[in-house]
């Protein structure tokens, strides 16, 4: 089940070793992104998750805000 | 756009899938680094003065007058035990109060602050109109991260513009 999570809970999956997702259109992600993340823009996920992705790692996604 | 993300990966049959809703803005807001483009751009977050003076919420007007007088301030930042920014105490304030007062009794409650992530040049103008010189960056819960001078905003500004003083 898919969990939401904050702030705190994401900088500590991350020194776990959490694979961090920006979900938003490239331009975006290259403007500003959480370092460390990958760029997977969302309408692509079906086809880039299965070979970019870590099925054994966990998989923080996000995107801009709550909109 | 996360949410669906999230559900999507779910439904590949991703196990371990987070969904970190606020989003960059909410780490951004909080002064954690970023990288692309935008690290080139100054924030508040790159000039924000760390070393603020500050006084717990429980103390009473003489114990915060101590502390400030110490450390030689004319300003603390009143926070409660989380770091939250609770309100503002000069000592002139507080030398015109009892000192068995407690601090929320006298203090300027609810001062403006701003995000670690606020653009500095808009920011710059806003201060200037305002005549405020200086200004204090929470996160987005409200902790303090630190206090932003007005003159080192406009040095930051016109660094990026090159032009020197």
């Amino acid at each position: 089940m898919v969990q939401r999570i904050e702030r705190d809970a994401v900088k500590r999956l991350m020194e776990e070793g959490a694979q961090v997702v920006e979900v938003l259109p490239r331009e975006e992600y290259e403007y500003e992104h959480i370092p460390g993340a990958l760029h997977i823009w969302l309408r692509e996920l079906y086809l880039e998750a299965a070979t970019r992705l870590q099925r054994s790692k966990s998989v923080i996604v996000y995107c801009n805000d709550y909109l | 756009m996360s949410p669906r993300a999230a559900l999507q990966l779910e439904q590949m049959g991703f196990e371990q899938v987070y969904d970190y809703v606020p989003g960059k803005s909410d780490w951004t807001a909080a002064g954690l680094p970023r990288e692309g483009e935008s690290a080139a751009l100054p924030q508040a977050a790159d000039i924000t003065r760390r070393e603020v003076p500050t006084c717990p919420f429980s103390s009473n007007v003489g114990e915060a007058l101590e502390r400030m007088e110490a450390g030689g301030e004319r300003v603390c930042v009143v926070v409660n035990e989380a770091a939250t920014v609770m309100g503002l105490l000069s000592a002139n304030q507080a030398r015109e109060a009892r000192s068995d007062t407690k601090v929320e009794a006298v203090m300027l409650q609810g001062p403006a602050t701003i995000r670690a992530n606020e653009p500095l040049e808009p920011l710059l103008k806003r201060m200037s109109d305002a005549s405020v010189h200086t200004i204090l960056v929470t996160d987005p819960e409200g902790r303090l991260l630190g206090l932003l001078d007005r003159n080192d905003v406009e040095e930051a500004v016109h660094a990026k513009h090159g032009v020197s003083h």
